[in-house]
């Protein structure tokens, strides 16, 4: 039944949950949207985080310090899968589009089987104090959960931001997408700082993981509405922009909690793979991309 | 019989804020030789990326034979007698220069029903004239770099185009290896092919012009003969100054 | 180069391979080979499918389990609605396959190539949601159906559905072949190799990947068709399952893409090798087979089994010499 009121929960959940969505698209917003690399596995990767902090969570750690610390392990995993995606298809040149796809895919593929065949296709939870809980705002009930992860949601893109716009670093990041060619004249490996870039995509990747068992269950196949989610908020934000992705996962989320709202959650899935499509169709490069 | 090969009328293109060219004419009358020079970003490859259809332009109109061709799509115009070489080689990697030229023929060389013999008949015929006959069945991924740009000028030749266009096909040459590739030009240039060059090398650009323009931050400077530009006050402010 | 003696030799070995399908199941009993085989000839058909575009075009499909998938749900409509018998299920559904290539590439065949990929699974999510919302064809619990009787000479459904699936493998080959050796099959090389420079070339780089597309789509959407019928069942889960796509891709991968074999090899290894995994093991040891073979040999083996071959007989050769 349609109401003003359910309507207007809808927008203030789907703005929370936008934000959210953000926060996990941000790493593919790095590793696909500045540096240009397929990263195909970044939802899977994000299922992964989820079941290291689930695992975490055994040992009492509050799923976003098991986030905090799976990040300098995703470092390191990032910077493995560059430096192979890098040696094997970047290198060589020719035909790397299809094989580095079909890498990624087959990365992506493995981490979802073998979640499956160490933890089985049940869905898992984590503890924290402020999961069930629920505070009401403007007479409206918000799980405690989802401003947890809305927070951090805001506090992780303007960090990274920050870091891309204020330090030397991000702003080679910034400089390698841009215009490779220059920055090797000015004396910088591309190569190295493209490393460190998707290290850091991958290190965010954890902490979003961490997020993701926070508002929802997660199951092993999650990561295929992921690749929608995902996709749908790097290419709707233009490829790289960071401000972008956070109005891009809004739209996204206050979509979807309407679609939800109005006609049911067997629907939800196609939502954000629809929006995807219609941004393809008819503004590849983005809302707010250049 | 003055009139022009191809007109460039005004043509404009931004990406986002940035304003690559902006209203730039020019007329090209058949079998010109024309020099195209200006500074780094100056926007040389962005008209030719216009011309050639890579790129659409925002404002302008382009003719060419007589014909509009700013709506066509790359393909049409390669078959309508505009073909070029790229800046970076592009050749087609996994196949042999034959085949490589084999697809220019097939695709650009339309209605005249070339047989397969007739087809590698031409293929060699050019790769002889441009000097790479005996390595016809090589894979383009084993060519050094003077091969890759004889190649290229020669799948370009393949076409069977009016106009050539040759994007700095001599960048990163040796001295001996400039001149062998001027050399090829010249010599396509007598059968009566138009040629526009781009190039960084001054000195080729000024050998091989009969007319040259300079283009400064998108922005015709300055057009005339090879003298004439390198006398120009402008065009040496664009190449010293900032 | 004997030009006319290879393809008279190519369709010897179809005929013959169809001929040999037809006498096995004319005389062999066990029921399960043919179940089997079955399942095997359709991945054929679906690595051949994929490698039109995805090997020869180089623009990867995520979405054959969307293709395939909606080849089932086609078959199911048509079955329930008119009662139609298979040959017009599996027709029909080469030309909504066809049409939906068309549809997708004409959407983002205009973009790079990473875009197709994903749209291709943006495809899969949205026609599975679809179905699942489509109470016609049952939704999201599936439905049962029910085999017409079986067609002479055959003896068992199994059998002919195998003879079938032997027929489309010879189409769907001998399709990939003729584009692999027309000028379609070169243009979409140079497409492979560097696009721009074939739009330059007088490459109409664009319809030339419709057409690649509309025909991957058409052969995979058929390949699903008559799976409705073979398990007597469909529903959303196992008919967008992404193992179609996964498989599929990986088959031509290892095979190798460059020439129409590559898939059949990779088709025949693979699905047979799954076949008996499936069976010993466990379905998952079975996936993850899959997933590990395509991420070594799209490391280590660039060229897939024909690369390797390749090698080896040059290999081979210059020893003896």
């Amino acid at each position: 039944m349609f109401s003003w009121e359910l309507l207007g929960d809808a927008i203030v959940l789907g703005v929370l949950v936008g934000c959210f969505y953000a926060a996990v698209s941000i790493g593919l917003s790095i590793s696909f949207g500045l540096l240009d690399v397929p990263n195909v596995a970044h939802p899977a990767l994000l299922v992964l985080a989820s079941y290291g902090a689930w695992l975490l969570g055994d040992f009492d750690i509050d799923p976003i310090v098991a986030g905090l610390l799976l990040m300098p392990p995703f470092f390191v995993l990032g910077v493995v899968l560059y430096r192979t995606y890098h040696e094997t298809f970047e290198k060589r040149g020719s035909d790397a589009g299809v094989r580095g796809l079909a890498f990624f895919f087959g990365i992506a593929f493995i981490i979802e089987v073998g979640i499956i065949m160490a933890f089985g296709v049940d869905q898992r939870t984590v503890q924290a104090i402020y999961i069930g809980k629920s505070v009401e705002v403007l007479d409206i009930r918000i799980p405690m959960r989802m401003v947890v992860a809305f927070a951090m949601a805001l506090l992780l893109t303007l960090a990274l931001t920050l870091y891309l716009s204020r330090t030397f670093l991000g702003r080679a990041i910034r400089a390698v997408a841009q215009d490779e060619a220059a920055l090797r004249l000015m004396g910088a490996d591309p190569i190295a700082i493209k490393q460190w870039a998707f290290g850091i995509a991958t290190a965010v990747v954890a902490l979003a993981g961490a997020l993701l068992i926070i508002v929802q269950p997660v199951e092993p196949t999650l990561d295929r509405a992921y690749i929608g989610r995902t996709f749908c908020v790097v290419v709707m934000a233009g490829l790289g922009s960071m401000s972008g992705t956070l109005l891009a996962g809004i739209i996204l989320g206050v979509a979807e909690t309407i679609v939800l709202t109005l006609f049911g959650a067997s629907w939800a899935p196609a939502i954000s793979f629809t929006l995807l499509l219609i941004v393809l169709g008819v503004r590849p490069q983005g809302l707010f991309g250049r | 019989m003055s009139q022009a090969l191809l007109q460039v009328d005004g043509v404009s293109k931004r990406f986002g804020g940035f304003t690559a060219l902006d209203g730039v004419s020019v007329d090209i009358r058949p079998g010109e030789r024309f020099g195209l020079i200006g500074p780094n970003g100056s926007g040389k490859t962005t008209l030719i990326n216009c011309i050639s259809g890579v790129l659409s332009s925002d404002l302008g109109a382009i003719r060419f034979d007589g014909q509009d061709i700013t709506r066509l799509p790359a393909y049409k115009r390669t078959r309508r007698g505009i073909a070029r070489s790229f800046q970076v080689p592009r050749p087609f990697r996994s196949m042999t220069v034959l085949e490589n030229l084999l697809v220019a023929i097939d695709f650009a060389v339309i209605g005249h029903g070339l047989s397969t013999r007739q087809a590698d008949a031409e293929v060699y015929a050019i790769l002889d004239k441009i000097g790479l006959a005996d390595k016809a069945h090589v894979s383009s991924s084993q060519l050094s770099q003077v091969e890759l740009r004889k190649m290229e000028l020669a799948r370009a030749m393949a076409a069977r185009p009016k106009l050539l266009i040759s994007d700095e096909a001599m960048a990163g040459l040796a001295g001996a290896e400039v001149d062998e590739v001027l050399d090829v030009l010249l010599k396509l240039n007598a059968e009566g092919i138009t040629v526009i060059m781009i190039e960084h090398i001054m000195q080729a650009v000024m050998r091989f012009s009969e007319r040259v323009m300079c283009l400064d931050a998108g922005r015709v400077i300055c057009e005339g003969t090879p003298q004439q530009v390198m006398a120009d006050k402008r065009v040496q402010e664009a190449y010293l100054g900032t | 180069m004997g030009g006319v003696g290879r393809h008279l030799g190519f369709w010897i070995g179809a005929a013959a391979f169809v001929a040999l399908a037809f006498a096995m199941a004319l005389t062999v009993r066990n029921e399960y080979a043919f179940f089997a085989g079955f399942v095997v000839l359709q991945f054929i058909v679906l690595a051949t499918a994929w490698n039109i575009l995805g090997g020869y075009a180089g623009y990867v499909n995520f979405g054959t389990s969307a293709f395939f998938g909606i080849g089932v749900y086609t078959a199911v409509f048509l079955l329930k609605a008119v009662a139609a018998p298979l040959w017009i299920q599996i027709g029909v559904a080469a030309l909504v396959g066809a049409a939906l290539g068309l549809g997708v590439g004409l959407l983002t065949l205009r973009l790079r190539g990473i875009f197709f990929s994903i749209a291709t699974v943006a495809i899969t999510i949205i026609a599975e949601t679809l179905i699942t919302n489509w109470k016609f064809v049952g939704g999201a619990t599936g439905v049962q159906l029910l085999r017409p009787p079986v067609t002479e000479p055959f003896d068992s459904y199994i059998k002919m559905l195998f003879v079938i699936a032997a027929v489309m493998v010879v189409i769907a080959v001998a399709l990939a072949r003729y584009v692999q050796n027309s000028g379609l099959g070169r243009g979409l090389r140079a497409i492979r190799d560097d696009e721009i420079a074939a739009e330059c070339s007088g490459v109409p780089t664009l319809n030339l990947k419709l057409v690649a597309c509309a025909l991957s789509g058409a052969l995979m959407c058929a390949a699903g068709a008559p799976s409705a019928m073979y398990l007597q069942f469909a529903d959303p889960v196992s008919a967008f399952n992404l193992n179609y796509s996964v498989s599929a891709l990986a088959m031509s991968l290892i095979g190798g893409t460059s020439h129409w074999i590559g898939p059949v090899l990779g088709a025949i290894l693979l699905a047979t090798t799954q076949q008996l995994l499936t069976v010993t093991i466990s379905s998952e040891v079975n996936v993850l087979v899959l997933g590990v073979m395509l991420v070594l040999f799209v490391v280590a083996a660039p060229e897939g089994i024909i690369g390797l071959a390749r090698r080896l007989w040059r290999w081979a050769r210059r020893r003896t010499s």
